[in-house]
């Protein structure tokens, strides 16, 4: 199995205050690493960091080996990363399968062949597939401004897979989703992870999804990781339970 | 020595473009108003004080401070509440078109409501040069300088050392936040823009004297404004600062030693050699980057 | 596109066709001049409109593209095709070496370097005199024959500068929508999202500007021997904000509003001559009211009354 990420010593200093101090890990292909932590615990910061949309202090950021700190995300995400929002990105006056053709169509030949080829950059196909898989069906021609939140989250999903991506990063991708559709989006998630060995990083509020979805996790506080394990040694971790309710 | 003279007259315009940098970045800064009329916001006040005197008959003393009355009124208070504000809500966008419209509205307005021709402008010093250790040196150029610096340095301490000051400068780097202390946000963006009237009106009169009192006048200063406060560095007022200083220098040398006929293109290429090198400008830190 | 546009683009262009011969020659002279304008309008929008940037040197390119056709045509006997693929190569050129670096910064910084860029052009137009003839200008600005077909009369040129529009917008029609325009569109709305799914923003917002200017080059090719003498005074700041303005009025993002602001602007100074000198008063008053009241125009404003709830976006 190869590391997909590689994060170290990763700190981001706002003037006076560290962010993010001293952060390390790796994540292994087909992982799907769970990133906890009160608020203010850095979590955004970090996603931030590694995802080239702030430039970090110092410490540096591997993807299959390659260095990518400082990189831009659009370039990034050429290298297979891909995002997802926890304010709700979607774009608004696009179809829904215009919204996921969008999302592919920079991964498709290069920029000549955009200008002078197919409408669609020959992705109609692989976005029906996208909105089967993620269950929008009968949303395909909708704008997407007028789903629930719920299918806008699913949507904001299926774009970050769109490109076939090796590594994504969620953020917060439970926030403000039903309990029902959380079951679903969960199971479309870990579906998606077995169907295209993609590893994911997520960050959560909600402790219930995290423990369910993740393979492992990381627990941060003030910057720091403070613990790393499995769901049940995370949760049973005094030190973990300090962070949360000892402010 | 001619060198001498050249950069005390360079340092003279520099202070000028200095103070209208200073306010153009001001307004940018506390309240995303990137004004492109700030060229024509010099060339007004010249021509409130000209009306004042030619058709309310006054003395040029009080013809000054009607002036500056009227630039802190229409260039602070109307400017904010009538096209800023308003246009705020809509984006950054249209907030820009509408300044260029409405550079375009002064700039006309005074050609067509007051002259074409160019006006002569009564200074307030004499036309006499001093002698200091050799070299020849206008009275006209030191008062400006000197102006300048005080305006300068009053600003400076106004922004450091007052309450209010310091209120503004937490609402130029983070409103939201500002407003959460309790810093009431609306008046202290109001005040910026009385600031940058008071500044405009400023070099206005400084400047009119020199080179008369013409409708056309926004499009040079403008454009020397902007790339003051792009070259100094734009986070700061210490950059604008020094971003006026070194285009006037700059300007100045050329124009003595390489050719009039190119002067206007020196500001283009401190631009771009500024944007290529150090984009956050001599002074300025280097921003976060978002996309 | 849609049964009713079709129509609708079929009517307006037999009514084009048929303009001329219900026309003197200064109506003909008018509707070249908008046809004209209107390409470099359709280039500004292209930056503007679709790539979010304000562009101040629109004049200069159209002013680029005049001189090329004209110091070409009359002083080398370069024949027209020639001059108007070197103008428009030549502003590409420009285009893309200035935008450049004044992307990589974030921050409205094109504005101020297309400004400055402009009071350049200007100064090389007027200074140059071994070049440009400087103040002098160039007289007798040949109208070109093709292919047997002789411009000279006016009807003739417009239908040339009518031919030309169809094409530059059949082009940028194209390019607007394939996936090219998606990415205008994304990048405009939603920058940082467009940047997370790979769209490099810069290079989109380059070529956005570089070929708009390129379009102003066209667009001063025909323009050179519409008037048939050219000196450096059109082609300062003033152009450039009428340009500007053309866009805006009509509509910037979409794609008729260019010829709809072109009319606007082409039209008004005429029906204003008797307020001659307030024209431009009145135009920046009309601007800044608009701006006020709905930023996406004329189109914008209509659009808000047909279908309230739609919002503009990529056709």
């Amino acid at each position: 199995m190869s590391t997909v990420l590689e994060v170290r010593g990763l700190s981001k200093r706002f003037g006076g205050i560290s962010a993010v101090a001293d952060v390390s890990f790796e994540v292994q292909e087909g992982e799907i690493l769970g990133i906890i932590g009160p608020n203010g615990s850095g979590k955004s910061t970090l996603f931030n960091c590694i995802l080239g949309q702030l430039q970090a202090s110092s410490g540096s950021v591997h993807v299959d080996g390659r260095p990518v700190t400082g990189l831009r995300p659009c370039d990034l995400n050429r290298l297979g990363v891909s995002r997802t929002f926890q304010l709700l990105q979607v774009f608004p006056q696009l179809s829904v399968r215009e919204n996921l053709i969008l999302a592919g169509q920079e991964h498709k030949g290069t920029m000549w062949s955009r200008l002078i080829g197919r409408r669609d950059a020959g992705l109609t196909d692989a976005a029906n597939r996208m909105i089967e898989f993620f269950r929008l069906g009968h949303l395909a021609e909708q704008k997407a401004g007028g789903l629930s939140y719920g299918q806008q989250k699913l949507l904001d999903a299926a774009m970050a897979f769109m490109a076939g991506p090796r590594l994504v990063l969620l953020d917060e991708p439970a926030g403000g989703v039903n309990l029902t559709m959380l079951g679903d989006l969960r199971e479309r998630l870990r579906a998606i992870n077995a169907e295209q060995k993609a590893t994911f990083v997520v960050i959560e509020h909600n402790m219930e999804f995290v423990m369910s979805l993740c393979t492992r996790i990381l627990v941060l506080a003030e910057g720091r990781i403070i613990a790393a394990g499995s769901p049940s040694e995370v949760r049973a971790n005094p030190q973990v339970i300090e962070a949360y309710l000892g402010h | 020595m001619a060198l001498l003279q050249i950069l005390i007259s360079g340092l003279a315009t520099g202070a000028i473009y200095a103070l209208v940098a200073v306010g153009f970045m001001l307004l940018w800064q506390t309240s995303q108003t990137i004004n492109f009329a700030q060229g024509e916001f010099v060339m007004l006040p010249a021509f409130f004080v000209l009306a004042a005197m030619k058709f309310g008959g006054l003395p040029f003393g009080w013809a000054l401070v009607i002036g500056m009355l009227a630039s802190l009124i229409v260039l602070g208070v109307v400017f904010k509440y009538l096209l800023v504000d308003p246009m705020l809500k809509h984006g950054v966008l249209p907030l820009v078109i509408s300044t260029i419209a409405f550079a375009l509205f002064l700039k006309e307005g005074v050609k067509e409501w007051y002259a074409a021709e160019a006006q002569p402008f009564p200074a307030v010093w004499s036309n006499d040069n001093i002698e200091i250790g050799g070299a020849v040196l206008s009275v006209q150029n030191l008062v400006i300088i000197a102006v300048a610096i005080a305006a300068v340095a009053l600003l400076q301490w106004f922004l450091a050392r007052t309450r209010t000051g310091r209120c503004m400068q937490a609402t130029a780097q983070n409103p939201a936040l500002a407003r959460i202390l309790g810093v009431r946000v609306e008046l202290m963006i109001l005040y910026t823009f009385l600031i940058n009237a008071a500044l405009v009106a400023l070099a206005s009169f400084l400047i009119s004297p020199i080179y008369l009192a013409k409708f056309s006048n926004g499009e040079t200063l403008g454009l020397a404004a902007f790339i003051a406060a792009i070259v100094g560095g734009f986070n700061q007022v210490r950059g604008a600062i020094a971003g006026g200083l070194v285009l006037g220098v700059v300007d100045n040398l050329a124009a003595a030693y390489i050719s009039t006929q190119y002067r206007a293109a020196i500001p283009l290429f401190l631009l771009i050699a500024v944007i290529l090198f150090r984009p956050q400008g001599l002074l300025g830190r280097a921003e976060e980057r978002s996309v | 596109m849609k049964r009713w546009q079709c129509v609708a683009l079929a009517l307006v262009v037999a009514a084009l066709i048929a303009a001329p011969f219900s026309l003197k020659p200064h109506g003909i002279y008018l509707l070249s001049m908008w046809a004209v304008m209107s390409i470099a309008a359709i280039g500004l929008n292209l930056t503007l409109g679709y790539a979010g940037q304000i562009s101040l040197a629109q004049a200069a390119f159209v002013g680029i593209g005049a001189y090329c056709t004209a110091i070409l045509t009359t002083m080398h006997g370069w024949p027209f095709p020639a001059t108007f693929a070197l103008g428009a190569v030549l502003c590409f050129v420009v285009g893309w070496l200035l935008g450049y670096p004044a992307l990589r910064v974030q921050h409205h910084y094109l504005a101020f370097v297309t400004l400055a860029f402009t009071t350049l052009v200007f100064l090389v137009l007027r200074n140059e005199e071994w070049l440009t003839k400087g103040i002098y200008g160039i007289v007798g600005i040949p109208r070109p024959t093709l292919l047997g077909w002789s411009t000279k009369e006016p009807r003739d040129f417009y239908y040339l500068c009518l031919i030309v529009l169809g094409l530059v917008s059949w082009l940028i029609w194209h390019l607007v929508r394939s996936p090219w325009g998606r990415a205008f569109m994304a990048l405009r709305e939603n920058p940082v999202r467009a940047s997370s799914l790979g769209v490099d923003t810069r290079r989109y917002t380059l070529m956005a500007f570089a070929i708009g200017s390129a379009l102003g080059g066209v667009a001063g090719s025909l323009y050179a021997p519409l008037v048939e003498f050219i000196d450096p005074t059109p082609f300062t700041l003033a152009l450039s904000l009428n340009l500007l303005l053309m866009v805006i009025v009509g509509g910037s993002g979409y794609f008729v509003g260019p010829f709809l602001g072109a009319i606007v602007s082409v039209l008004l100074p005429e029906w204003l001559r008797v307020a001659e000198g307030l024209y431009l008063i009145i135009y920046a008053v009309a601007v800044m009211a608009l701006m006020a009241v709905c930023p996406s125009g004329l189109l914008g404003l209509a659009e808000r009354l047909i279908r309230p709830a739609a919002k503009k976006g990529a056709p």
